[in-house]
């Protein structure tokens, strides 16, 4: 049977990933932060499961006004790097695993969580930053991908609630997946930030750090947060962290935490990491 | 019932069913901007390409003056207006800058950022602000 064995949170800052792929990463400005990547790399580095879902949300890149999905799920053979305005990242190509992702709609919407379904989704940086943090810059990546795209922009976006169940059904469609598989889920986005409007620029951490500890020991807490809790008091784009509840829903009711990394500012963005194990 | 509490955050702008109705032909332009071939018709006549779209005429002098904060009340969303700022090969700090009351330079917005960032105290409530 497939074994969920860890969920990993991370800020998908897109600035993260032009600093690896124009070479920036040694300059002052990122030498902290990526030196705060080495455990994860190498966390990363001892468990490689067969596939990833990767909880993330497109930033007006593959899906946009004239058809939003709440839940979408990826169910090609591949996904393309996208062009979101300057060029598609120089990144390998995402293989995805049909059979688990046709597994997970099923049983999903069995259980009234009702996804959208794609077979031609290109990935932005959502998808692909997580990846560079994750596994560097290979030449392949070592796991097939689940893409889970959330909307996290067009109000009213999934309650916090909402996403924690989706994980919780997530775990009980993997663990009846008949093959004998191991399974990572990554939820992406967050922490504090906010990018349009006057208050740009605004970052939480007292905020950013109740919902890392609540992650861990009591994520109900975090699940109960409202639109508005996150918009006002994590920045209107700080509500891409209801995609850190699918990955904390879908773990142990008891985890055990590997590493966390906290660092401000990554471009507008307060960046954390977590890694979580199952106990 | 749609509770729109989140009118209350100042500075902020929410794509919600409104903003999405008013800014709809806008945040389409800015859509376009992802190919290749539509960033290349943009730069060679930005008021030929921007009629292209059934835009208000102010919308249209928003995104030819780069006025950000201006689209963002016309009906834009951030993550649109992005396009334009990558079109122009610009770092977003020159966008959230420009946005900011009074407005920063990049070096100011970087230099507020490493400093911490924007401070929450003060900025959760238009009461408060």
């Amino acid at each position: 049977m497939a074994r969920l064995i860890a969920g990993m949170g991370t800020s998908h800052v897109p600035g993260v990933g032009a600093a690896m792929d124009n070479g920036k990463t040694h300059e002052d400005y990122w030498i902290e932060l990526f030196k705060g990547f080495e455990p994860i790399r190498d966390w990363h580095a001892k468990n490689v499961p067969d596939v990833n879902i990767i909880v993330f949300n497109d930033h007006a890149t593959s899906m946009t006004l004239n058809h939003y999905s709440t839940f979408m799920m990826g169910v090609a053979e591949q996904f393309q790097p996208a062009d979101e305005g300057w060029g598609p990242r120089k990144v390998p190509v995402v293989e995805g695993h049909p059979e688990l992702a046709w597994h997970l709609v099923e049983n999903l919407i069995l259980d009234e969580f009702d996804m959208a379904v794609t077979a031609d989704f290109d990935v932005d940086h959502g998808l692909t930053v997580p990846l560079s943090i994750a596994y560097d810059q290979p030449d392949a990546w070592p796991t097939k991908v689940i893409p889970l795209c959330v909307n996290v922009i067009q109000y009213p976006q999934p309650t916090a609630l909402r996403c924690f169940k989706l994980g919780q059904a997530i775990r009980r469609a993997v663990d009846s997946f008949p093959e004998d598989i191991t399974v990572g889920i990554w939820g992406t986005g967050g922490l504090s930030h906010q990018l349009g409007g006057e208050r740009a620029g605004v970052v939480n951490p007292d905020f950013d750090k109740r919902f890392l500890d609540n992650l861990v020991s009591n994520p109900m807490a975090n699940a109960s947060l409202t639109h508005t809790d996150f918009i006002r008091e994590a920045g209107a784009e700080g509500i891409e962290m209801i995609m850190w509840n699918v990955m904390r829903g879908a773990l142990d009711e008891d985890v055990r935490e590997v590493y966390r990394l906290y660092h401000i500012p990554v471009s507008a963005t307060a960046y954390g990491a977590i890694i979580l194990e199952n106990s | 019932m749609t509770s729109r509490d989140y009118d209350d955050v100042p500075g902020t702008y929410v794509l919600d069913s409104r903003s999405y109705r008013k800014g709809y032909h806008l945040n389409m332009f800015c859509m376009s901007l992802n190919k290749a071939e539509c960033r290349e018709e943009f730069a060679r006549d930005e008021r030929a390409y921007l009629e292209k779209f059934p835009m208000t005429a102010e919308q249209r002098q928003a995104v030819l003056d780069r006025d950000y904060i201006r689209l963002l009340q016309l009906g834009a969303n951030v993550y649109y207006t992005f396009k334009i700022v990558s079109h122009d090969r610009q770092p977003p700090q020159v966008m959230y800058g420009k946005m900011s009351v009074p407005p920063m330079s990049f070096d100011e917005f970087q230099e507020m950022m490493i400093n911490g960032g924007r401070p929450i105290d003060g900025n959760r409530s238009k009461g408060e602000s």
